[in-house]
């Protein structure tokens, strides 16, 4: 079973046969802006010191994190990790609360208790990382597990690295999930760097993705500054999972166009390769297509790119009149009561 | 009452959870077709299928972090360790997932990781030890050691009704070694409520798991010489009974506490700087404690008995406490 190499996407027809109308992509666009916009504000909040602690984007990462989120169904839940904010963004999250949460503030999804992208809105169906990578595939191993017991027709997604990839959680997950076939996909955010450590000193095969034929199931590879190509696997992926076609390892190979964390000035990077990736921008990319293929303006692009700076304005706004947590709730809150657990998905 | 064995009592009540609760499923190694390794599940696929009585691969780390996801997704798992020793490959899930979630994103995570643990059988350093302690440092974790066939049944309905990640511990060499009346009806023992196995008022032995027998064999030895010891048995070390072992060091004024995991940095320590902080001035002899040395649990017979704490060990130490 040798990995599939996706082809880019062309024509809008074949996007219209893909399921997404002009609406959908320029929704698709708009949450690509957004999450930009969001991590370009956490860095001017950052060096404002207002972000506590350290502080990382997904810059590069946008297309490959929004095709895979619009993919999802409604139901269907996953563990992104911290260069999916466009995961996040897509499934509804409301920018405020990620904006609080990057300053610690009681509004954010962990109330303050986690910072960064470790946070996730669970009736969005999505469920916070933690930092060691890549813990959640077994998670989402398990919440696949969960729906194969049920009959439900959901799918979980969960997330990695290529440099976590790595990690034996990783071989654990996906061996079990192929052994019992469950509904899962497995997404790679191949951002060709871990820290500062390389592919090649990663892992010595060409993809990730060749893995999935020593579990029994599909591996795609796919280009991960293309939302619309990513968009198609993904959903190919999911819905095979749904009706009962087992688990895919979609390898999205992607950018990172800054360094691991706003710390690191990534002199390892070869500043060829930081040109290259500025050529290959998700975001540019997909406003050239939407331009040639579906009727972008210059006035349409206008509209949704001071809308998008209106939304952030007030995110940060109201984020900023969010009170940071009262000590004194902090050792209330470490272990459930039993109405904790009267929640949608517990029931 | 039916007589049962204590591990027929977590065979009952596991049974019983599954009859009663959908939800409930259990996974792990050889738990299915061969019943697990100690046959706790014996019989449970025929009755409840191959989805809810899951044979898994050699996965320690998918089991626990499996046993995650479906909690967060509505399920309530039960996760058998083929030895409480593996849990070390499952680390991460419990103590940086499953203990945390909670605290960071508000989404319960009720799971029971079943532990079969102690020593007593030649098992060597990795089929016999006791973890409990390590996990005791973890906040987000509860912990249940029971002693007793009784509260094996009541305290399993508890761990899997409760709405955190439980870590049962049962010890191996209780299996088949004690019996006890253990009622047909499912009902459920409280944690964090300690019961006094053995009565007395000369000095108080405050301890767990097999280690409750242990010290009664000892406390029963010294009653022939008139001194009449308590065993106060804690039945779940996180959340632990604080009060009614505060009450009991009161009352009797010597205190003994016993444990089969190794001395350093064992929950014993935790107790006795409790007793140091609250009980000071009640206290007539300093706080004891009978531990295994700090090695890893020893193969050969002659060496695993001078690890594991023996009643004669505990008998010396009672009687240095009530000379005192």
């Amino acid at each position: 079973m040798a990995v599939r190499e996706a082809e880019p996407v062309g024509s809008l027809q074949e996007v219209k046969e893909a399921g997404l109308d002009r609406e959908d992509l320029l929704g698709m666009y708009r949450a690509m802006l957004i999450t930009r916009g969001i991590e370009e504000r956490g860095h001017i909040l950052y060096k404002q010191g207002k972000i506590p602690g350290s502080f990382y984007t997904g810059r590069g990462n946008e297309a490959a994190a929004v095709g895979v989120g619009s993919a999802m169904g409604p139901n269907d839940v996953g563990t992104p990790l911290h260069r999916d904010m466009g995961v996040h963004i897509t499934r509804g999250v409301d920018p405020w609360r990620i904006f609080a949460q990057y300053m610690g503030r009681e509004g954010g999804p962990t109330r303050g208790r986690d910072g960064n992208v470790h946070m996730a809105m669970p009736e969005l169906g999505l469920h916070p990382m933690v930092s060691h990578l890549p813990a959640m595939l077994p998670v989402a191993t398990g919440m696949a597990l969960a729906f194969k017991i049920r009959n439900e027709k959901r799918v979980a997604l969960g997330w990695f690295g290529e440099g976590a990839a790595a990690r034996g959680d990783a071989h654990e997950a996906m061996n079990m999930a192929g052994v019992r076939q469950l509904p899962i996909v497995f997404v790679c955010d191949n951002n060709q760097w871990a820290y500062s450590t390389p592919t090649y000193l990663s892992f010595p095969v060409e993809h990730i993705a060749d893995r999935a034929a020593a579990y029994g199931f599909d591996g795609v590879v796919v280009d991960g500054t293309d939302v619309l190509a990513v968009y198609r696997e993904a959903k190919r992926a999911i819905e095979k999972a749904r009706e009962g076609g087992g688990p895919t390892l979609l390898e999205c190979l992607t950018l990172r166009m800054e360094g691991h964390a706003v710390h690191d000035d990534a002199f390892y990077v070869p500043k060829e390769m930081f040109e290259q990736w500025a050529a290959q921008d998700p975001i540019e990319r997909f406003r050239s297509w939407l331009r040639d293929h579906a009727e972008l303006t210059d006035e349409e692009d206008d509209e949704i790119a001071s809308s998008v700076k209106r939304t952030l304005n007030s995110a940060l706004e109201q984020a900023d009149e969010s009170p940071l947590p009262d000590p004194a709730g902090l050792e209330a809150g470490v272990y459930a009561a039993p109405e904790d657990l009267d929640t949608p998905h517990h029931k | 009452m039916p007589e049962l064995t204590y591990i027929q009592a977590i065979s009952d009540g596991l049974r019983q959870e599954m009859r009663r609760d959908q939800r409930v499923f259990l996974m792990g190694e050889d738990v299915g077709v061969y019943g697990g390794a100690f046959k706790v599940s014996l019989g449970f696929q025929e009755e409840f299928g191959p989805w809810r009585v899951i044979d898994t691969p050699l996965s320690e780390t998918a089991i626990v972090g499996g046993a995650t996801g479906a909690a967060l997704m509505g399920m309530r798992p039960v996760a058998e360790m083929q030895f409480a020793d593996f849990i070390s490959c499952a680390w991460d899930h419990l103590v940086t997932v499953a203990a945390k979630q909670f605290f960071r994103g508000r989404t319960p995570v009720p799971i029971v990781v079943r532990l079969p643990s102690g020593g007593g059988f030649s098992g060597g350093p990795f089929h016999s030890q006791n973890p409990e302690s390590s996990f005791a440092h973890i906040p987000g974790l509860k912990i249940v050691c029971p002693a007793t066939p009784h509260d094996a049944k009541g305290l399993l309905a508890s761990a899997i009704e409760d709405p955190n990640p439980v870590l049962y511990f049962e010890h191996k060499h209780l299996y088949r070694r004690i019996k006890g009346e253990v009622p047909e009806e499912r009902y459920t023992v409280p944690f964090g409520q300690a019961n006094v196995h053995r009565e007395g008022e000369d000095a108080v032995v405050v301890t767990w798991g097999a280690m409750v027998h242990t010290a009664t064999d000892a406390a029963d030895e010294l009653a022939k010489e008139g001194t009449e010891v308590e065993v106060l048995d804690l039945r779940t070390l996180i959340p632990w009974d604080r009060e009614k072992v505060l009450e009991s060091v009161r009352r009797t004024s010597k205190v003994l506490v016993l444990h089969e995991d190794t001395r350093t940095g064992g929950f014993g320590g935790e107790i006795a700087a409790t007793i140091a902080e609250e009980a000071f001035e009640d206290l007539d002899a300093p706080v004891m404690r009978v531990a295994a040395p700090d090695t890893p649990v020893p193969f050969s017979p002659p060496l695993e008995k001078a690890f594991i704490p023996q009643a004669e060990d505990v008998l010396q130490a009672l009687e240095e406490l009530v000379a005192y």
